[in-house]
């Protein structure tokens, strides 16, 4: 099983981290390798198996519904590298 | 070339809580620029998710609303995508196993009902806001709708013209108010519907290729938006193009659509179930106790005024169009009148005032209990309807009882029979050649002497009573 | 006063042998001293720490003092603390001064413990040598050359130098355990929800868990109970009675059923801490154990399962680190898209992207049922396979690690080779089982532990069955040279 540059390209699009060239080699190497420790996997009868998303059988919680949280406005704006008028700000958003 | 249109719609409801979804943030709509951004909702490093009871509860209502399967179980998933106004880099939503399964919600079509099947309905956390106009490349991000709930409600494809997806939004948006899980408010975003459109040859069995029209907040732009691009769509295949699976925005200046601009790729959302979330568990004994508390619903109360109450289907509609209407009709029935009448009185002299006004019911000045007085006014014959046309107009939005304007205007009608038979006799002497016309098989003159009658009384005899005593007399 | 257990510091305080201010003052001095060579911390704010002391010594002058009250406990740098930067050993939060509190945090507040700095960690807790730390690597003090294990090297190593009395650590895959082995330290990792996930910074959600990291059993038992608790700010958090994980410490073993796993004992093992097991074993015995043989078929699955799960989980989780609300943004970018890729190829390190991609990967469309769904169902035979053997078993023994600590640089650049080093850990996460690992020997002066893995929340039998092999061998008390 091999990565295609093709893959790595939209892996690493999706995960939105830049891969030069000579990284997607790299990291397509060591992926293809971490992808064979994985495959042993495929190899298991899983039938009838149900998936286990948690370790104890718990269910969910439930909050009441009040207002608890308080403004933090001042440490979170802060906290942000672009920030103008309480709002934070990023290069323009095109739909 | 005759076309089938094909439309579902999703729609992002809005659930009327304190708090958001996840978080003890306030939900309300407005305030300042992140003033309602939690640390659960600005997704610092290390925070996480704990489910608001109230938002279920809504869910659960909806679910009973539509008549739907509400699952014992129901798992939270992510949705994996980035974008600014979702800070954590992805949306709690629901995904193979939603709160709420298949249910049902009809339309009317004039004298018509058509059933509308709901596929599904399932909770998920709203965004925030990209504002625009910051600076010309540069966009502001407020968070203070990020984690409010929504409900996302799905059809299946059954509706096929503008008018049905119409017909459905409001159907839908006056439900969603009436069981009071949203607001209703279109224009601050509590009501937001993805309109499906895809057309076939008619009578094809495969469905056509559907674009889907994102983010329309109002009835208009939904009937305008469907409108245009069925006709693009149509148009496209006839010059023999093909429609590419897409998602567009409706642009209300030029009255088109057209394709959402980012996106070289397909988003793969890679969902899974969430580890923050355990399983959602909710009992019978649950289901039970949000149905007992609930109301009954607009198709309980329309059945039950038509049954009950004999209206007619579009009377029964019009009385539970919405829920304050609703309220208004058993205020009134609750003081004793007769339903016909209350029913009447509010779709016609209510409604029509209220539209010349440009108001809705709630702000309606007349009191259910001051109309009640009114009407019972009539029925027990003090006044005519006519009469009390005029004592409507007086009380309408002015601090008088209605016997004092009864008074003022003197209209209280003439019931005694020897009165009336004393003007009745007067103007039978007076018009002869109507009685001889009565006689010679002019059905027309019975009505022009009640006329003179009335006249004669200025309005103030007793029609039904005139009415009477003119038969026996013309009999003899 | 370096050595002193954390009763002993505790008692001190109230017979007022010594004041918070003045323990605090020492570690703090020990810091200056000796950290550089260790690289164990990566914040020290020795006004602040010294501040928390003043109001300790408070505290316990109006004789409200608690077990904790006024010790300087080391913080893994995983855990958000209010006021203090928070790096999670990434450059992506390198600027980061946390805003609030996590609740294991609050928690030691609220018994007047004091912070005494933030230890060095693997990047986003990936890894098992703390190497892939922005802030550099840590150093094993018995042997400097040496890793120190990870992703909880810093408290590790912090704590085996003697810099800190106790430190809490997480666990995701053998993050306290193996760490622990290769320090000689004694380090729990609780039954999953049994501790607040709240403030601890996400890596995989659904195997993380924070626990102690201490010299013995008996401060870890009562670092465990300041650090657990029902959080209703954590979905995942058990609602139980609380418990006192110091009684039952003393009790006797006699008639203890060990599960040995014979799996544990096949390819991989270093015949030297296979050895070392082994005497532990029979030390066992000598206390009145019964030895049972056990068999945990599908354990070998483990590592490819958790390298599917853990990965997947974290790269949903490191998506909130985007530049936009707060952490590393880069300088120079055109566009929303330029910034987003460039901030986070930047911001984080090699393994943290490489566990990202797999991730990204193994959740996407065509892949998911392949990966992560059959992971999650291996991951309930791996469960099944422990819930057979504590039918014939009260706990399991077996080693933490395949080795001793190995040179820096040795597997950092065969991801695979590091990976093997949790093949006898990751299980218990996958299950959600509790893990601890004690101190068991030496080999050319390196630490070796044992491991003992217990039922669900059966944490109390866990530091009572390792309290009693400390009461009765010295390997806990042994320290390395050059940190007088």
């Amino acid at each position: 099983m091999k990565f295609s540059k093709e893959e790595i390209r939209k892996i690493a699009y999706l995960a939105r981290i830049n891969i030069d060239e000579i990284e997607a080699n790299k990291v397509s190497e060591k992926l293809e390798g971490i992808l064979g420790l994985i495959e042993q996997m495929t190899q298991v009868n899983t039938d009838g198996i149900e998936p286990m998303s948690h370790a104890l059988d718990i269910t969910q919680p439930l909050r009441e519904d009040k207002v608890t949280a308080d403004d933090i406005r001042e440490k979170s704006l802060n906290l942000s590298q672009e920030t103008d008028q309480s709002l934070f700000i990023v290069p323009k958003v095109i739909e | 070339m005759d076309w089938d249109i094909v439309i579902g719609i999703e729609t992002h409801v809005q659930l009327k809580t304190e708090s958001k979804i996840f978080s003890g943030a306030s939900a309300s709509f407005g305030g300042e620029p992140n003033a309602h951004a939690c640390l659960v909702s600005l997704a610092y490093p290390g925070v996480l998710p704990v489910l608001n009871e109230e938002a279920v509860n809504c869910a659960i209502r909806f679910g009973l609303a539509v008549d739907a399967k509400i699952a014992k179980q129901s798992i939270f998933a992510r949705k994996n995508y980035f974008y600014p106004d979702l800070p954590k880099g992805y949306q709690i939503s629901q995904f193979e196993l939603p709160v709420v399964g298949e249910g049902n919600l009809s339309i009317s079509l004039g004298d018509e009902n058509k059933n509308i099947r709901i596929l599904r309905a399932h909770l998920e956390e709203d965004a925030g806001k990209s504002v625009h106009g910051v600076d010309v490349d540069k966009s502001g991000i407020d968070l203070n709708r990020a984690g409010t709930p929504l409900l996302e409600i799905v059809t299946e494809p059954d509706m096929s013209s503008a008018e049905e997806a119409v017909s459905y939004a409001k159907k839908l948006h006056e439900l969603v108010q009436w069981i009071g899980i949203c607001d209703g408010n279109m224009q601050e975003g509590n009501f937001r519907c993805d309109v499906n459109v895809s057309v076939k040859k008619k009578g094809a069995k495969k469905l056509g290729t559907r674009r889907e029209i994102k983010n329309l907040n109002s009835f208009k732009f939904i009937k305008q938006a469907v409108d245009y691009e069925v006709n693009w769509q149509i148009e496209t295949l006839e010059d023999g193009g093909k429609i590419k699976q897409s998602t567009i925005l409706f642009d209300p200046e030029s009255g088109e659509t057209r394709e959402m601009r980012s996106k070289e790729e397909a988003n793969d959302y890679r969902y899974f179930p969430d580890p923050d979330l355990l399983p959602l568990m909710i009992s019978e004994d649950k289901i039970n106790t949000i149905k007992s508390e609930m109301y009954e619903l607009p198709s309980q109360m329309k059945a039950s005024l038509i049954e009950e109450y004999g209206l007619s289907n579009y009377d029964a509609d019009g009385i539970t169009s919405n829920i304050a209407v609703a309220n208004y009709f058993k205020e009134l029935l609750s003081c004793n009148v007769s339903a016909k009448l209350a029913s009447n009185w509010i779709l016609t002299n209510v409604f029509s005032r209220l539209n010349e006004l440009n108001m809705d019911i709630d702000s309606c000045p007349l009191k259910a209990s001051k109309l009640a007085k009114l009407i019972s006014r009539i029925e027990d014959k003090t006044i005519s309807n006519n009469a009390a046309k005029k004592v409507f107009d007086e009380i309408w939005d002015q601090d008088k009882s209605v016997d004092d304007v009864i008074e003022q205007l003197g209209l209280k009608q003439i019931s005694n029979v020897d009165e009336i038979e004393n003007i009745l006799n007067q103007v039978l002497k007076d018009n002869d050649i109507m009685v001889q016309e009565y006689k010679s098989g002019k059905d027309k003159a019975f009505n022009a002497l009640i006329g003179q009658v009335m006249k004669a009384s200025k309005g103030k005899a007793n029609p039904g009573q005139v009415s009477q005593l003119l038969k026996e007399k013309l009999a003899d | 006063m370096e050595k002193f257990s954390l009763k002993e510091l505790s008692d001190g305080l109230k017979a007022k042998k010594f004041s918070s201010v003045e323990i605090t003052q020492f570690f703090l001095d020990r810091l200056d001293r000796y950290n550089a060579s260790i690289n164990a911390f990566i914040t020290i704010d020795n006004e602040k720490s010294l501040k928390m002391a003043k109001q300790s010594d408070e505290i316990i002058k109006e004789g409200r003092q608690d077990y904790l009250t006024g010790i300087p406990i080391a913080q893994k740098d995983i855990f958000c603390a209010e006021g203090w930067k928070t790096t999670c050993g990434s450059k992506m939060l390198d600027n980061f001064i946390s805003p609030y509190d996590a609740t294991v945090i609050s928690k030691f507040n609220n018994v007047g413990a004091v912070n005494l700095g933030k230890t060095n960690m693997d990047e986003f807790a990936m890894g098992s040598s703390n190497e892939t730390s922005y802030y550099g690597n840590v150093k094993n003090p018995w042997n400097i050359k040496n890793v120190p294990g990870g992703s909880s090297g810093g408290s590790a190593a912090a704590v085996a130098a003697m810099l800190a009395p106790a430190a809490t650590a997480t666990d995701t895959g053998g993050s306290i355990r193996q760490p622990a082995s290769l320090c000689g330290l004694t380090g729990l990792k609780p039954t999953y929800g049994l501790v607040s996930r709240y403030g601890m910074i996400a890596f995989a959600s659904s195997l993380d868990q924070a626990g102690p990291m201490c010299h013995s059993a008996e401060d870890c038992a009562a670092m465990l109970n300041v650090m657990s608790g029902h959080d209703s700010k954590d979905s995942t958090s058990i609602k139980r009675d609380k418990e006192n994980y110091l009684n039952g410490i003393h009790n006797p073993i006699k008639g203890l059923k060990i599960g040995i796993p014979k799996e544990f004992f096949s390819e991989g093992i270093d015949a030297d801490v296979e050895k070392i097991i082994e005497q532990g074993i029979t030390e066992y015995k000598k206390l009145g154990a019964e030895i049972v043989d056990i068999s945990l078929p599908n354990n070998h699955l483990s590592i490819p399962v958790y390298y599917v799960i853990a990965p997947a989980e974290a790269s949903s989780n490191l998506s909130r680190y985007d530049g936009v609300r707060y952490g590393y943004r880069t300088k120079e970018y055109d566009d929303l898209m330029d910034m987003y890729c460039k901030t986070r190829k930047e911001g984080f390190g090699e393994e943290v992207k490489r566990r990202i991609m797999i991730g990204t990967y193994v959740l996407s469309a065509g892949y998911y049922d392949a990966y992560y769904l059959k992971a999650q169902k291996i991951r309930r035979l791996i469960s099944e396979d422990f819930s057979k053997a504590f039918k014939k078993c009260d706990v399991i023994l077996g080693p933490s690690a395949p080795s001793v600590s190995f040179p820096i640089g040795d597997k950092k650049e065969d991801p695979l080779k590091m990976y093997m080093q949790d093949v006898y850990t990751i299980s218990t996460n996958l299950a959600g089982l509790p893990g601890l690992s004690m101190p068991a020997g030496l080999i050319n002066n390196l630490p070796v532990g044992i491991q003992l893995i217990g039922n669900y929340f059966s944490e109390a039998k866990l530091l009572n069955v390792a309290n009693i092999f400390q009461m009765n061998s010295d390997w806990h008390h042994l320290s390395p040279k050059g940190f007088e």
